[in-house]
């Protein structure tokens, strides 16, 4: 069977932005009439011939949504644990070549960020760190999921790719799921922005959620960084690897991110700007082709449209997040690795969804199972 | 059929199961459930704060009328469906169990194989199974084998509202069943679940259909009649579906006046 190196080896990336530019109205309406509509489908719902469609794109969104997911929506935080990198990435804030200050949470300050977030009500939390072995390695991981397994229900992390041993390790110790973003699928692209670093090794990173459906783990996140590259294309070869997981992994959930490109201190502006109207064109296509994955969205994204975005296809999304280690409590003042666009409390999120007729939920698995 | 379901030697007067998910509030879900008339509820165990003995979800279902039907989602296989019953069986003080083992992400079709495996050893440890299954009818022969107290077969994949598309399977489960069948998953409308009824299944579960309406309290109070309706219809007996027209006063009784 092959990998999915291999079958992305398959695919030339001009070949296909070409093939999403030439997309017809026609074929968007039959994508959106497909009783199950596949990835040419999926290709047709981000062209720019779908943009005339956005209003019914949304409506089919906004149903197959509510069907599959109910009036609900996933509440998380992430706690960013540490900022050490050894990775130079042209677009982060945590990058090796930036001068500031480093920090790794001790276990009593990850007590203090838990306390902390325990308090705002939630249960469902990511860890996030940045890529770096020697600080915040399995040893490192392990502890600090056996610290929060008292506070929270769900533990999730985003941190640097491991080993399958490793996530064999953490899995039973507690953790539920892994996000791992390729940042971008174009190979030449990927090295220009991450020359230094294991981060460098584009094919060890693109085939991480194999290793991680090896090792049993129940739900995996994945996404490009939109704006590295040209959204449509990486979106395409985004569909493709989920395809290829949901084939080979049918055990997995999955889970995809949206983060655009947003400013940090010393950062790259986007090399294609994505309007709100394309990334909610983006969402929409996600759910109509993937009626059954979480569709998730950050606090990077503004309070305005973060307001639409739940009734959209959105299904999980953070609140009052903060992107530096102990940011919440042990040290706010730190740089963080991007910037928020939307500030609000956890408490105004909440009601902004009971008043929209969306019960937040907090608590959607069960740590002991 | 007697006018009460009765499963393991308890009886409901109310035919009709509900689900607690996918409500816009716990409000309007209690609201639902009263005006439902339902007397089984289920719940999902990861929905539930086991560390919080007030378990906000379960709020307002504390009624003498209702008892809660927890249920495994999430698990994987027969172990964890296991554990999750003995969970469920500590914090909400029930040993009635609904095993749903559905580890496929992406259309949750119940896994026939670990159900079986589940149900076999909950039954040995005391537990009241209903198992969710797909609409097979070997399957629901093998689960009676081992114990289970009602079988739960599906009429189409959960949330997709498109009714009875299992009908001829479901239609062999019930002839053959000795425990009450209930259909489970998929359907979408009251005519649905008066459509079961009617060939004869027990009673019927429903949520995404109610729970995602515009109106969950009337929808529940529609399904609670399409229920009754179709119970009423077949223990009146329906009259056979023929291709031949069968008049109802006939042209040539005269000549054997």
């Amino acid at each position: 069977m092959n990998n999915f190196s291999s079958i992305l080896s398959q695919y030339n990336w001009d070949h296909q932005w070409e093939n999403i530019q030439q997309k017809t109205p026609f074929e968007v309406q039959m994508a959106l009439e497909a009783k199950k509509p596949s990835l040419e489908d999926f290709k047709a719902l981000i062209s720019p011939a779908a943009q005339g469609y956005l209003e019914q794109m949304a409506q089919k969104s906004r149903t197959l949504t509510k069907n599959r997911f109910g009036n609900t929506m996933q509440m998380y935080a992430p706690m960013y644990l540490s900022n050490e990198c050894q990775n130079i990435c042209t677009y982060c804030g945590f990058s090796l070549t930036n001068k500031i200050p480093r920090r790794t949470l001790t276990d009593k300050e990850i007590l203090q960020e838990a306390e902390f977030l325990k308090h705002k009500g939630y249960q469902h939390i990511l860890l996030v760190t940045g890529e770096a072995n020697q600080h915040v390695g399995v040893h490192y991981l392990n502890n600090a999921i056996s610290l929060l397994k008292p506070y929270f229900t769900n533990i999730s992390m985003e941190v640097q790719p491991l080993d399958q041993e490793d996530y064999e390790i953490l899995i039973p110790q507690g953790l539920y799921a892994t996000l791992v973003y390729q940042e971008t699928y174009h190979r030449e692209t990927y090295k220009t922005h991450h020359p230094k670093g294991k981060k460098s090794n584009f094919d060890y990173r693109l085939h991480t959620p194999d290793r991680l459906a090896k090792a049993g783990i129940h739900k995996i996140g994945i996404g490009a960084l939109l704006g590295l590259e040209d959204w449509r294309v990486d979106s395409f070869f985004t569909a493709l690897h989920l395809n290829y997981l949901q084939r080979r992994y049918w055990k997995t959930r999955y889970s995809i991110s949206f983060p655009r490109l947003r400013p940090f201190s010393g950062g790259i502006d986007p090399k294609v700007e994505m309007t709100d109207a394309d990334l909610l064109q983006l969402i929409c296509a996600y759910r109509i082709v993937f009626e059954d994955i979480e569709l998730s969205i950050s606090t990077r994204e503004h309070a305005k449209f973060r307001d639409q975005l739940v009734h959209l296809g959105i299904t999980s999304m953070s609140a009052e997040s903060k992107t530096n280690p102990g940011g919440y409590v042990v040290d706010p003042q730190s740089l963080e690795q991007f910037d928020i666009s939307d500030e609000r409390s956890t408490e105004t999120i909440a009601q902004m969804l009971r008043n929209s007729g969306i019960q937040p939920v907090w608590k959607d698995w069960e740590q002991m199972i | 059929m007697n006018t009460k379901l009765t499963i393991a030697g308890k009886s409901f007067r109310s035919r009709l199961l509900i689900g607690t998910g996918k409500f816009s509030s716990s409000q309007v879900m209690q609201e639902t459930v009263l005006a439902s008339e339902s007397q089984l509820v289920t719940v999902a165990l990861k929905r539930v704060d086991l560390k919080n003995e007030q378990h906000s979800i379960l709020q307002g279902l504390d009624h003498d009328q209702i008892s809660l039907l927890p249920n495994t989602s999430g698990v994987r296989n027969a172990e964890e469906a296991v554990f999750a019953a003995q969970l469920a069986r500590e914090a909400l003080g029930t040993n009635w169990v609904k095993v749903e083992i559905h580890p496929d992400a992406k259309y949750l079709l119940p896994d026939p194989i670990e159900t079986l495996k589940a149900c076999e050893k909950l039954v040995k440890l005391g537990f009241v199974v209903m198992p969710y299954i797909h609409a097979d009818p070997v399957l629901c022969k093998r689960l009676e084998d081992v114990g289970a107290q009602c079988v739960m077969p599906l009429g189409a994949p959960i949330g997709t509202n498109k009714g009875l598309k299992t009908l001829d399977f479901l239609e062999i489960i019930i002839q053959q069943s000795t425990v009450p069948v209930i259909v489970d998953a998929g359907i979408g409308s009251p005519s649905h679940a008066c459509q079961a009824m009617e060939i004869g299944a027990d009673a019927v579960l429903v949520n995404t259909a109610i729970a995602i309406s515009k109106n969950p309290i009337q929808m529940a109070k529609a399904f609670k009649i399409a229920v009754e309706a179709g119970t009423m219809a077949y223990n009146a007996k329906l009259a056979k579906t023929t291709n031949t027209p069968q008049a109802s006063s006939p042209l040539t009784h005269f000549l054997y006046e």
